[in-house]
């Protein structure tokens, strides 16, 4: 069950364009797909390590202003005369960097601020996803600050035999996000499963202990950084071709919060978490738009995350889950056993 | 030369407010231990609350300020009632996360009553600036710095020479035995957190008439105050003046020689630099949470 389950998902999700012809929900569920990704990433960090990133979206934002800036060229003047000029790269090439150099602020921020845990952390990852901001407002040069990116190229991908396949329309975006999503869940799925997994959740239950047998801390949270930096700028490329204009405002602290609220209402540690939990809150404000001013959806929005933490602390999927007989209540992982084999790999 | 005298006088008149924000911060982190989200909207708050007093009831400018500070205790002791007391126990990212519930619902609301047009408010003092040699000041912000003095020292005072400071000092060093002796900590919690408030809304209502109001101009000074609790180490009020004078020394040096766009990353820079090299903040003591 637990095996098919996601699989049933997947092709409920690629049925979706088949009855659904509305573009305005279509793009309402390209958005929250990729703001889903977003959450899925975020999901692998708090879940599983329990460290909040609350700056998670400079990731997204990273991945969405390199994807675009490779796209797009560049002439940047660094020093007197000297310049740096990038001519326009294809668009899947953009895609590529963006997660490599996504992946590799995961690493940098990891190193430096896994020194601190608790509360420390999450301010320290707000004030790298605020300075980024910053750097992408005033450097003009580079980013052309408030004016923005535009005509960012859409992605283009070269099938064998069959020429290029320019992904321009709503329903070849979405499939494009639904493909990358499944991926990302299924590299997390395998990740949380592995003895890396293992590790992870057992410096969450209790780090004295994991690193009293042997689990290397650092390197368990650092690994864990980069691929959910590198998850997070994915989905920043794709909204950047996606959309086609990205501003300053992609790194709006408020959409972070809007993962956060994705990932801890459907369960932090569940892997259908975030999907639930993103799916709820990405249509809610499609739903609410008709019926009341914007002002008063986000009042909503503050209310509904108050609520279901007061209500379901660990969140939608695992209250449920158990009552309609999926897995294992993921509270209670098993407990770490560690031969002399595994112990050797993690030092 | 003349510039560093201008900027040292700017650093003071803003570093008094810093400082306001950052012992309130400082309060209701290390004695609660809550990573306290509405703290900027407090400020908000206090900046309307003027507005709402000069301009909308039509009274005078110095009734104004109490007002706006009594509004921030009120408003304070009202969300630590509502939302934070029935989450005694819980873990802190509980507790964060329905903070950033509790600040995106009250922004949104502030939006929505007064709009996010910004908003002035009118002084009484008069435009000419006092000029004294090569540095200039107006007289709005020489009255910001006085009455941010007179505030930090009463709730210096406060904390330290009366009964209920020492009930807070108390439950900050070990709250199951300071409620041992007899301290009603849930009591003691609640007074911290609006006697917090009431500071951040005296902090907006002094700088708001200084700049403008808006909805979103608590989001800043939320992570000042936090760079500033980070500089100065949890729950130390000392720390959190010089703090708060730090952070305006380095905005204004920022501002000034490097490039007024990087004024605000002045704030993260500092949180980052400290906590990666002196995580315990800078005018250490034991105690210290995460």
């Amino acid at each position: 069950m637990n095996r098919i389950f996601p699989l049933v998902c997947l092709a409920v999700f690629a049925s979706v364009p088949l009855w659904l012809k509305d573009p305005y929900l279509l793009n309402a569920l390209i958005t929250t797909g990729i703001f889903i990704i977003g959450a899925m990433s975020m999901n692998l960090l708090l879940g599983f390590t329990g460290q909040l990133s609350l700056g998670h979206i400079a990731f997204f934002g990273i991945g969405a202003y390199v994807s675009a800036l490779t796209s797009l060229g560049y002439d940047v003047p660094i020093y007197g005369d000297f310049h740096i000029v990038h001519t326009p790269w294809p668009p899947i090439a953009g895609f590529v960097l963006a997660v490599v150099i996504s992946g590799f602020c995961g690493y940098m921020v990891g190193k430096l601020s896994f020194r601190v845990r608790g509360a420390y952390f999450v301010i320290v990852t707000i004030s790298f996803a605020e300075v980024v901001r910053l750097v992408a407002l005033n450097w003009v040069e580079l980013t052309q600050g408030p004016l923005a990116l535009t005509n960012i190229p859409s992605i283009t991908i070269g099938l064998p035999g069959l020429g290029y396949l320019v992904l321009k329309t709503k329903l070849q975006n979405y499939y494009l996000v639904l493909a990358v999503a499944a991926v990302s869940y299924f590299l997390i799925s395998r990740l949380v499963h592995s003895h890396y997994g293992r590790a992870m959740r057992g410096l969450m239950e209790n780090e004295t202990l994991a690193v009293s047998v042997g689990i290397d801390v650092t390197k368990a949270l650092t690994l864990t950084a980069v691929i959910s930096a590198a998850i997070a700028g994915a989905a920043g490329s794709l909204y950047a071709h996606y959309i086609r204009i990205i501003d300053p405002e992609v790194f709006a602290f408020i959409s972070t919060v809007t993962m956060v609220i994705m990932v801890v209402s459907g369960g932090k540690g569940s892997l259908a978490g975030p999907v639930v939990g993103g799916v709820i809150f990405g249509l809610l404000p499609v739903l609410l738009r008709p019926i009341m001013a914007p002002e008063a959806q986000w009042i909503t929005y503050g209310l509904v995350l108050i609520a279901i933490l007061f209500v379901l602390p660990r969140g939608i999927v695992p209250a449920l889950a158990p009552k309609l007989g999926f897995g294992r209540p993921q509270t209670k992982p098993k407990p770490v056993v560690m031969t002399e084999r595994t112990a050797e790999e993690h030092a | 030369m003349d510039q560093l005298l201008q900027h040292l006088v700017n650093m003071l008149v803003l570093g008094g407010t810093y400082a306001l924000l950052g012992i309130g911060l400082t309060l209701i982190f290390g004695i609660m231990n809550v990573v306290n989200f509405t703290h900027g909207i407090l400020y908000t708050f206090g900046a309307y609350m003027m507005f709402i007093v000069v301009h909308q009831l039509g009274l005078n400018f110095f009734v104004a300020l109490p007002v706006a500070i009594v509004a921030g205790w009120l408003l304070g002791a009202a969300i630590e009632i509502t939302l934070l007391r029935p989450l005694r126990g819980a873990d802190i990212d509980t507790t964060m996360l329905v903070m950033i519930g509790a600040w995106i619902a009250m922004q949104s609301g502030a939006l929505w009553i007064w709009g996010g047009v910004a908003k002035s408010i009118d002084n009484p003092f008069p435009d000419t600036p006092l000029v004294i040699g090569p540095v200039s000041v107006s007289w709005l912000r020489l009255f910001v710095l006085a009455a941010a003095a007179l505030l930090i020292v009463i709730a210096y005072s406060l904390i330290n020479l009366t009964k209920l400071g020492k009930a807070m000092r108390a439950t900050f060093q070990d709250s199951d035995t300071a409620a041992l002796m007899g301290v009603n900590v849930s009591w003691i919690y609640t007074s911290t957190f609006a006697i917090g408030s009431s500071l951040a809304a005296a902090a907006g209502a002094l700088l708001g008439p200084v700049y403008v109001v808006f909805p979103q101009m608590g989001d800043l000074a939320a992570v000042k105050a936090f760079a500033i609790v980070i500089l100065g180490g949890l729950g130390n009020i000392t720390g959190a003046v010089i703090g708060g004078f730090i952070l305006a020394l380095a905005e204004e040096l920022g501002a000034g020689y490097v490039s007024s766009g990087y004024r605000d990353a002045m704030g993260f820079l500092i949180i980052i630099a400290v906590l990666v090299f002196k995580p315990t903040g800078l005018f250490a003591r034991a105690e210290r949470v995460g």
